[in-house]
């Protein structure tokens, strides 16, 4: 191995640690409750960079060069001067759930990283329900959201609150049939497990999946093209509209740690995690999730926003129909299908991606096909 | 069949934001790099040739603006008119570049410069001494090909030309 692997020795001090010593697990407990908020802060302003700068080659121009060496410094300056504002509460605000809106936005998301493997059995608590454990808890984030829209007391802010809603409410469900069809093959909701089964990366066995689920977690967290929420030209800035100083910086903050999670959640469920020959297994997984980050960042400079029409339509008539039927395909391959030829198994699946997807968008129509799609 | 309802024009719009991604930007990181403008830019200066001026007044009557104020006076010895104070007023200045057309002593540029922003008013007057040509105040190709000709090519963006400093 090249490079040292923090991850290991780590993993030996934590067994060198005699078992009756004081705390016993909250050891554990705290070394990763550091290690997570490190990784997930650290990485958010990585994210912002590779956003920012990404971005603007994409768009032909250069994107924040100033601040420090190629513009690094910039997610930094932005920080502080972000931290530094005045923190606006309007006047006829409800309080209390104005003021509560950030953390509850923000805490979810730090905590689907609890379930999130680093590396083999590198995380906080290896939960044999994890991805449903995921599922439950990301929700929460858009309570904290609506919060926001409500106790700003603004009408851009209720609506953009309430089109979020009915983004989450409507994508969580062909998203959680694709992440079925991941559970199915691996035989497990552990993500470690998921990892551990994936011989293959699952994105070869589950090519549709993977497409209905990058989408539904685009939606999910609002990124372009399904950033309605804070579409700037009709709504200002969406929820987050009365906000300012420090609570927005935490909105901010939860948008791209949101993008993390999804990157991390598609890398371990799709990409074989932090599975990968030579590298560090961490290292494997930190470059998976920012390469997964960057296709965000690529589908976010290319399409254009989309309606709300069509975001509700795209959700329940075309995303929802491929969850199911490739849930039902999985089915029976898991069933029926002889464990000894994958190959042939990715090829049909591929080949069945391509066909389900090219049929549905012949039967896709908005408003009885009298509307251009 | 119309290919773009099944997923190609979104393919199709993937490749060209990648392709974009290896262009060169075309922006200009502006006081460290700069663009060789048009050669017959219409700066915002005027230069004045004082040798040749015969004192005429032609470029002040041309002037829709009113911008040039010249004051002359007769030298009999000499015969000829003496310039005494010559200026325009940069800030009334509308670039027409009429004065230049119509001074029929070939005395009068635009300048090839466009940075003269100011912090007040009054600096903006351009008096007689500060219309010389200098190697600061180059004069500008317009309405003058062969002054043109001299002057670098302008830069353009599509090349992706920019010169890297």
């Amino acid at each position: 191995m090249m490079i040292s692997n923090p991850g290991h020795s780590l993993e030996r001090f934590l067994q060198t640690l005699p078992p009756d010593w004081p705390g016993g697990f909250w050891w554990h407990w705290l070394v990763f409750t550091v290690i997570i908020i490190a990784f997930v802060m650290t990485l958010v302003m990585g994210f912002i960079y590779i956003e920012r700068r990404g971005m603007g080659r994409m768009q032909a121009r250069l994107g924040p060069n100033r601040a420090g060496p190629f513009g690094l410094l910039q997610p930094v300056a932005d920080a502080m001067k972000v931290l530094l504002k005045e923190d606006i509460i309007p006047d006829r605000a409800d309080k209390i759930v104005y003021w509560l809106a950030p953390i509850v936005a923000f805490t979810p998301v730090l905590m689907i990283f609890t379930v999130v493997p680093f590396q083999g059995g590198a995380l906080l608590a290896d939960l044999n329900i994890g991805i449903l454990y995921i599922v439950a808890i990301s929700s929460v984030s858009t309570v904290g959201i609506f919060m926001a829209g409500w106790g700003s007391n603004s009408k851009y802010s209720l609506l953009g609150a309430m089109r979020m809603v009915a983004a989450v409410v409507s994508y969580e469900i062909p998203l959680v049939i694709s992440i079925i069809g991941v559970v199915l093959i691996a035989g497990s909701l552990s993500l470690n497990q998921i990892v551990m089964a994936q011989t293959v990366p699952f994105i070869l066995l589950q090519p549709l999946g993977f497409l209905l689920f990058f989408i539904g977690g685009c939606a999910e967290i609002n990124r372009s093209p399904f950033d309605l929420m804070e579409a700037d030209s009709e709504l200002v800035a969406g929820f987050h509209t009365e906000y300012s100083g420090m609570k927005f910086a935490f909105f901010y903050l939860v948008e791209y740690a949101e993008a993390l999670a999804i990157s991390a959640i598609i890398t371990t469920l799709f990409l074989g995690g932090w599975k990968g020959p030579l590298l560090p297994p961490w290292l494997w997984f930190l470059g998976k999730v920012i390469v997964v980050f960057f296709v965000m960042v690529w589908t976010r400079t290319t399409f254009p926003r989309v309606r709300i029409d069509q975001l509700m339509a795209l959700a329940w008539k075309f995303l929802l129909p491929l969850a199911l039927v490739n849930l039902f395909i999985t089915g029976i391959e898991v069933l029926t299908w002889p464990t000894a030829w994958p190959w042939v198994m990715i090829l049909v699946n591929i080949a069945i991606m391509v066909i389900l997807v090219i049929l549905w968008s012949r039967f896709f129509k908005l408003g009885w096909g009298r509307v251009e799609v | 069949m119309k290919f773009e309802r099944y997923g190609i024009g979104l393919l199709k719009g993937l490749s060209v934001t990648i392709w974009h991604l290896f262009r060169h930007p075309v922006t200009t990181q502006y006081p460290e790099q700069r663009l060789n403008t048009s050669r017959r830019i219409r700066g915002n200066e005027l230069i004045w040739n004082q040798e040749k001026c015969t004192g005429c007044g032609t470029c002040a009557k041309t002037c829709p603006q009113g911008a040039i104020e010249i004051v002359t006076s007769t030298s009999l010895e000499e015969n000829k008119y003496v310039v005494e104070n010559y200026q325009v007023d940069t800030g009334y200045c509308i670039q027409c570049g009429l004065c230049v057309e119509a001074c029929p002593y070939e005395a009068l540029y635009l300048g090839y410069g466009y940075e003269r922003a100011k912090y007040r008013r009054g600096e903006l007057v351009q008096t007689k001494e500060i219309m010389l040509e200098v190697p600061d105040r180059q004069v500008s190709g317009y309405f003058y090909p062969e002054r043109a000709a001299k002057l670098p090519k302008q830069t353009l963006l599509v090349e992706g030309s920019i010169k890297q400093e």
